[in-house]
This record gives structure tokens, C-alpha cells and sequence, in this order.
């Protein structure tokens, strides 16, 4: 009998690869977000509100992941912002291959700021590593306010939380102060944005925090 | 999450290093899971036993799980803290929420044991 030590990870091909985007992405000072949600909670509608609200300001590319379809990158391409879209055919989280093979395809010396939106899911898209500066996370207050405490790491992973269909909350039995303590527990140190990407209600106080980010990371780059 | 994809993967790791080390019989394998990452020990010991089932070299082979807790180190006064299932990241010791999570992402092979 032999006992043979590996102590290898099993997300370590998927590190490997974040990696090398992450020095892909820093060569070009892109700030990259990786914007993540379960389905419907409205992420391409924020993105659609984020790029007409930021009018030219800032130099967008996306990444779309879906399982099927086109649909988002068609919706984000007549916003006039280059879109690439992935299609995953079943699988539930974007892989940094995936991510590593579409930022190819995008004029990346144009951009200041790249969102990937992955595919709608809380539990998967959480463990992988896309080379991103940082997650984003939308949750919608039709989902109910205890997501955070049924997900946690992905509410624990997010730099920045927005509260999407804000505008619905008194038509749902969202409870904000528990969602606001909930979170207290497990991410204390995440802003969190209440928009409607319905109204466009909050996202402009969304944008300016986007435009501190990339300003951020732009001087961050200069002082290297 | 997506343990089958998983375990595919570690059984892969473990037959091409079973072939290296001329081993033909795994009788047990182990791994270690931090409780704050998304694969569930209950799935993947399914998973396993899905994927032994037709493979010869697997036959009869165990899966052993090291779950982790999650344990946090604050970045104020240095005292560590498990966390559990009430997912509060924040200190023991001085009640502070700058803390750091040490222990409880793990999701890797450890060993394996065969002749």
C-alpha cells in the first residue's frame, strides 16, 4: 500500500488562467468587473441604464455569459458598446478560458472599463476567478431579502451590492432593515446601491462610484 | 454546484498519477473541503461513487472528506474566530468586522492510497 501526496486544487487550472487575464487586463489599466446575480434580477437592464447615464464618460466594453442566446449582447451592441457573448451550452459560471478567449476578440486598447456579466446564478459563478479586479453583486427586491444569508459567499466576495426594482419594494415583502443587518454580518464594507434599472433611479449615484473606481485604478497604474 | 465535472476531474488527476507510479488499485482517496466553498461533500461522494462504478481501478475505492469550518483572523487584534452557520464575520475577541477569512475555502485533492 503507497499513499501518494498531491495537495492539488481543483480549481487550480481555472486560477492558473485568472491569473494571466489579471496581467492582461493590468497591461491594458482596464478596470474589469465581474457582474454576477441570479437570473432576472436585472443585470443587462443596469448595464443598458449604466451606459446610457455615463454618456461617453467612460470607453465600456462587455462580456456577455449566458447558457443560450444572443439576446443580451444584441440589447448591450445597440447601446453602441462593443459586446462579446459567450454561450456556456449548459454550463452554470464563466471560466477564465472563456473570459481569457472573448477579451481577444475586443478592441481592449479602447476600453477603460470592462463588465463581465456571467451567467444568472448565485452558488457557481462565486468560486471562479476571472482575473476581474473585483464582483459585483445584483440582487432584486422581488428575490426576498434573505439571499445573503442563503448565499453567503457570494455576498461575501462582492466589493459592491446593488438592490435592483427598487421602485417595486412597496409591492413586495422586502425587508430592508433586515437585509441591511444581514449583510452587516457578513460584508460589512460593501457599498450598496438601491437602483431601478426600470426608472434609472440610483444609477447615476451608481456611475460616480464606477467613475471613482476606474479614476482609482488609472493612478494606481500611473504610480507603478 | 457542479460536483460530477468535479469529481471527473479529480478522478483524471488521480488515474494519470496512478499510471505514473504503476499503481493499478485505489483503495481510498481523499479530499479537503473548506465549508465556504460551493461544493457540497454529499454530492461529490455521490459523484464518486457514480464514476468508481465504471472504472476498474476505482472498484471498491473509498472517498474520504476533510470538511473545514470557516475560521477568520481579525486584522485589528490578530485572535482568530470560527464562524458558523450564522455567517457573522466578525471578530471574537474585539467584536471588529475587519477580518480575514484563513480557513474554510479549501477544495483540493489531498492524497491517495493504492498498490
Amino acid at each position: 500500500m503507497v499513499q501518494v501526496r498531491m495537495e492539488s486544487n481543483l480549481l487550480g487550472a481555472n486560477d492558473l488562467l485568472a491569473r494571466k487575464n489579471r496581467n492582461l487586463f493590468s497591461r491594458q489599466n482596464l478596470l474589469v468587473i465581474n457582474l454576477m446575480s441570479s437570473p432576472g434580477s436585472g443585470k443587462t437592464t443596469i448595464l443598458e441604464k449604466t451606459i446610457e447615464n455615463l454618456d461617453g464618460k467612460l470607453n465600456l466594453g462587455v462580456i456577455e455569459g449566458d447558457l443560450y442566446t444572443d439576446n443580451d449582447a444584441r440589447r448591450i451592441e445597440q447601446k453602441g458598446v462593443k459586446v462579446i457573448q459567450i454561450n456556456t451550452e449548459g454550463a452554470c459560471h464563466l471560466d477564465a478560458g472563456m473570459v481569457g478567449k472573448a477579451y481577444n476578440e475586443l478592441p481592449v486598447d479602447q476600453l477603460d472599463l470592462l463588465f463581465i456579466e456571467n451567467v444568472g446564478n448565485l452558488v457557481c459563478p462565486a468560486e471562479f476567478d476571472l482575473g476581474e479586479d473585483f464582483k459585483a453583486v445584483v440582487l432584486s427586491t422581488t428575490e426576498g431579502n434573505d439571499k445573503p444569508l442563503k448565499y453567503p459567499l457570494i455576498f461575501r466576495e462582492a466589493k459592491v451590492i446593488l438592490l435592483n426594482k427598487i421602485d417595486l419594494l412597496p409591492y413586495t415583502n422586502f425587508n430592508l432593515q433586515q437585509f441591511r443587518e444581514d449583510l452587516a454580518q457578513i460584508n460589512p464594507t460593501a457599498p450598496v446601491f438601491y437602483v431601478s434599472g426600470r426608472t434609472g433611479e440610483g444609477i447615476s449615484d451608481w456611475n460616480d462610484w464606477l467613475l471613482g473606481e476606474v479614476g482609482k485604478k488609472e493612478l494606481n497604474h500611473r504610480e507603478r | 454546484m457542479h460536483e460530477l465535472s468535479l469529481m471527473q476531474g479529480v478522478t483524471d488527476i488521480v488515474k494519470e498519477s496512478a499510471e505514473q507510479n504503476n499503481i493499478c488499485k485505489i483503495s481510498k482517496v481523499k479530499l479537503v473541503v473548506g465549508k465556504f466553498s460551493m461544493a457540497l461533500p454529499d454530492s461529490m461522494q455521490f459523484a464518486f461513487e457514480a464514476i468508481a462504478a465504471s472504472e476498474p481501478l476505482l472498484e471498491g475505492a473509498v472517498l474520504e472528506i476533510d470538511t473545514r469550518p470557516i475560521i477568520c483572523q481579525c486584522l485589528e487584534c490578530d485572535s482568530k474566530t470560527e464562524i458558523g452557520d450564522s455567517y457573522h464575520f466578525v471578530c471574537s475577541g474585539c467584536g471588529s468586522a475587519k477580518v480575514e477569512i484563513i480557513q474554510g475555502r479549501e477544495l483540493y485533492l489531498d492524497y491517495y492510497e493504492g498498490e
